[in-house]
């Protein structure tokens, strides 16, 4: 059976990242499954976890009233779901809902938080990752804003 | 019947043949010569220039089966008096056809590679004569990957075709919109959320894009970071036309003509051109 | 190749050469004085030429002043080129009839005028103006039949300048003020206090078989001396200057440059410049129809770049500023056409800086480019 540092090492989002450290995370981190519908998290709870997806697709969501859970964007098996335990208040500012059977990673947000602030460098290998997968959403999502396909008369 | 000599200049008329509704405003329309006389052959890429009587004409791209012989097949989307003209056309009524113009989508580099096609909104009509001639000439290609955006699941054209292509051998068809609604369960984001899915072989894949400018540019910013050359990365470019034969100068992008040096163009060579403000 | 045959005759035999030509069949149109400016339109007789009249030109600056001499062809270029003719303004390109469901096209395009035009008049850089229309219309992919039809078997008399306006820029464009190639006869007036004469040159058989019939005699040397010293006149006159070494990769690498910001203050748009350039060949194409809605045709009519809406695609203009409008006319007319035709598109005629509302001078333009270098904060990214 693998080992959970080895599936942690093989995830995308960790590609290149030292064998110490791999080592750090693998304490924080479990599996995790969700079937398909259930909510993986909520808006506005407090974001205790991230989870690295291995399997299945995952629907980022935002319930508007009269409307309905609009869905604003799908991830799936190598994506990251999760940043707000980095950033204060810690808290999720949407919903996320397992569209398929979803298999995940699950890593610790309190236990990361602890661990970062007393290895800094690991810190820095975590944010510099985050600082990349947020710079790729924001393009995206710019993109996504542009409604390009929109008919222009 | 009275035949006129060839003049770039003045249609044939072709009668419709049949209309489909894609979306709530985009049709598909067949059309076979009027007087008997041969269908217009057309390499995938080329479009022609419609005339509807009484209104205008368009640069509508031919969007059918290159190896169908006898018809032409046009998927219009309405956003204007012409436009809407076109797609009121019953069968039986004439629309007036000029062509085929332009260059075609890189078919003959496309052999022994694979081939990824991506498509944004009303751009996968120019790409499907590419889809039904990869799919007859199985063989002589390697993957076919299809990845497909549009605004939202109502928008998306040919989804009874995009299913059958998805159960093709060795074939890759992955849809996505910007807009899922309520009871889209499939991928929501933009179409280069969509390269996650797709496992590149870089040094052996062509790619053909066609939709959106913006789009596109994106598209082939992301094809380039997954490794695939400039050159091979392929573009349909679109501008105002009039003439569709080198001489109104209004489909003029850069130094190039888009009717006649274009419309398809490696991203190689309009790269520089696709940065630039008001060109 | 054979020194090309030249003759010498009396001013009035020019009388005569437009009788061969009407004799013949050609309609003879050429320069004439029309609302206050020197038009092309039909020639009868050798009186309606601009008999003693010159034209006073600078940038924005037209003006018809009478001269103290009884010169043919003592003026240079107007507002009219030769393209009125040969790529007409307006032309119908087919009608259509509607019958039912369907409909009929029903005639070719505009029958060819009746009878072949002669061009009495052409100057050096309207000549090198038709070839590069030429090379545009017949020998590219396509071909324009309506232009072949009009410029097949038409008979062009030359005419080598003596004297050049403050706006022309022939020389820097290599294609005056002498005629060498594309005529049948090419004229150059020698005026002096005793004689009015013209030194005609041969340029084909056609050309060769309409001299015939005039008055001629030998070219003495004093006449060719006199003759090359009158177009060496119009050489030496020549005020403007572009220089055009690398003109291409200057344009194309300097689409941010500050001073397409500058001219865009300055331009109106008006397309003037696109109307009166000898080689702008661009066209839209309209739909006419009846009230009735059984009839329609399509006709062609000339189109400027300058227009909002000469770039428009999917709600919008691509270029919509005035500035992008400039740059698109600027670099397509000097860069652009060398990578698509194999040449430049301008020759120096300088109608454009002539009838410029503003006097928008294209070759201030070239060398405000050119020389000033642009620094890294002067570039700004296209801002001003």
């Amino acid at each position: 059976m693998e080992t959970l540092e080895r599936i942690v090492a093989e995830h995308p989002f960790f590609a290149g990242l030292e064998e110490q450290y791999l080592q750090l995370l693998a304490g924080c981190a479990s599996n995790v499954r969700f079937e398909g519908g259930k909510y993986i998290l909520r808006e506005g709870e407090e974001a205790s976890q991230f989870f690295l997806i291995r399997h299945g697709k995952v629907a980022l969501e935002i319930s508007a009233p009269h409307r309905g859970p609009l869905i604003v964007e799908t991830l799936g098996e190598g994506d990251i779901l999760g940043w707000s335990w980095l950033v204060p208040p810690y808290h999720w500012s949407l919903d996320a809902r397992a569209v398929d059977l979803t298999r995940a990673i699950a890593l610790d947000g309190k236990c990361l938080r602890t661990k970062c602030e007393q290895n800094h460098d690991l810190g820095y290998e975590l944010l510099k990752r985050f600082a990349h997968i947020m710079e790729r959403r924001l393009e995206t999502t710019r993109f996504q804003l542009l409604d390009v396909y929109a008919a222009r008369k | 019947m009275a035949t006129l000599p060839t003049d770039p200049m003045v249609p044939d008329p072709y009668r419709v043949g049949q209309v489909w509704k894609e979306t709530s405003d985009t049709f598909t329309l067949a059309m076979e010569p009027a007087h008997s006389a041969a269908c217009s052959g057309f390499l995938p890429g080329q479009f022609s220039m419609l005339y509807v009587f009484g209104v205008g004409e368009l640069p509508i791209s031919i969007s059918g089966d290159p190896e169908e012989p006898g018809r032409l097949v046009y998927t219009v989307r309405s956003v204007g008096q012409a436009t809407h003209a076109l797609v009121s056309r019953k069968p039986g009524e004439t629309v007036g056809v000029r062509g085929p113009f332009g260059g075609c989508w890189p078919l003959a580099e496309a052999r022994g590679k694979d081939v990824a096609l991506v498509a944004g909104g009303l751009g996968l009509a120019p790409l499907r004569p590419v889809i039904y001639h990869v799919l007859r000439h199985r063989e002589e290609y390697g993957r076919l990957i299809v990845l497909y955006g549009g605004r939202s699941p109502r928008d998306l054209l040919y989804r009874k075709e995009l299913a059958a292509w998805a159960r093709q051998p060795n074939t890759q068809v992955l849809s996505t919109v910007d807009y899922g609604g309520l009871s889209w369960r499939g991928h929501v984001g933009v179409v280069t959320t969509l390269f996650r899915y797709v496992r590149l072989q870089p040094a052996r894949t062509i790619a053909m894009l066609c939709g959106p400018e913006i789009m596109m540019r994106f598209v082939a910013r992301e094809l380039e970071s997954c490794g695939l050359r400039e050159s091979d990365i392929y573009l349909s470019m679109e501008r105002d036309m009039k003439c569709a034969v080198g001489f109104c100068g209004h489909c003029q992008y850069g130094p190039y003509f888009i009717c006649k040096d274009g419309p398809v163009f490696p991203y190689s060579r309009v790269r520089s051109l696709l940065e630039k403000h008001e060109i | 190749m054979a020194e090309k045959t030249q003759a010498l005759v009396e001013a009035g035999q020019i009388e005569r050469l437009i009788e061969a030509l009407h004799r013949r069949g050609y309609e003879v149109v050429g320069p004439t004085v029309r609302d206050e400016a020197i038009v092309y339109d039909r020639l009868e007789t050798l009186a309606d030429l601009p008999i003693g009249w010159t034209d006073e030109q600078a940038a924005g600056s037209y003006r018809l002043k009478r001269r103290e001499d009884g010169a043919l062809f003592g003026y240079v270029v107007g507002p009219q080129s030769w393209k009125k003719y040969l790529h007409p303004a307006d032309v119908r390109l087919f009608s259509a009839q509607r019958q039912g469901e369907t409909f009929r096209i029903l005639s070719n395009p505009d029958p060819p005028p009746p009878g072949r035009y002669a061009f009495l008049g052409v100057r050096a850089c309207d000549l090198a103006a038709i070839a590069v229309q030429d090379r545009v219309l017949l020998h590219d992919r396509y071909r324009d039949p309506i232009y072949q039809g009009r410029r097949e078997g038409i008979f062009i008399v030359a005419v080598n300048c003596t004297q050049s306006a403050a706006t022309c820029f022939c020389t820097s464009m290599g294609t005056g003020p002498q005629a060498h190639a594309g005529f049948d006869l090419a004229l150059t007036e020698i005026l002096g206090p005793e004689h009015h004469r013209v030194l005609i040159e041969v340029g084909s058989e056609a050309g060769a078989e309409v001299l015939a019939e005039l008055e001629r005699f030998e070219v003495s040397s004093d006449a060719q001396k006199e003759a090359e010293a009158a177009v060496g006149r119009a050489r030496s006159q020549i005020q403007r200057r572009m220089d055009t070494t690398g003109i291409r990769d200057l344009l194309y690498s300097n689409f941010d440059h500050p001073r397409w910001d500058d001219v865009a203050q300055r331009c109106l748009a008006c397309a003037n410049c696109t109307m009166v350039c000898p080689t702008c060949f661009c066209t839209t194409v309209e739909e006419v129809s009846d009230v009735t809605g059984d009839h329609a045709e399509r006709w062609r009519r000339w189109d400027s770049c300058f227009t909002q809406s000469f770039s428009y695609i999917h709600g919008g203009s691509v270029r919509s500023s005035a500035k992008s409008r400039y740059r698109q006319w600027m670099t397509h007319k000097l860069a652009s056409w060398i990578d698509q035709f194999g040449g430049s598109g301008c020759v120096g005629c300088g109608r454009c800086v002539t009838w410029c509302p503003v006097g928008i001078d294209i070759t201030k333009e070239v060398a405000a480019i050119r020389g000033a270098t642009v620094s890294a904060e002067e570039k700004d990214h296209g801002n001003t």
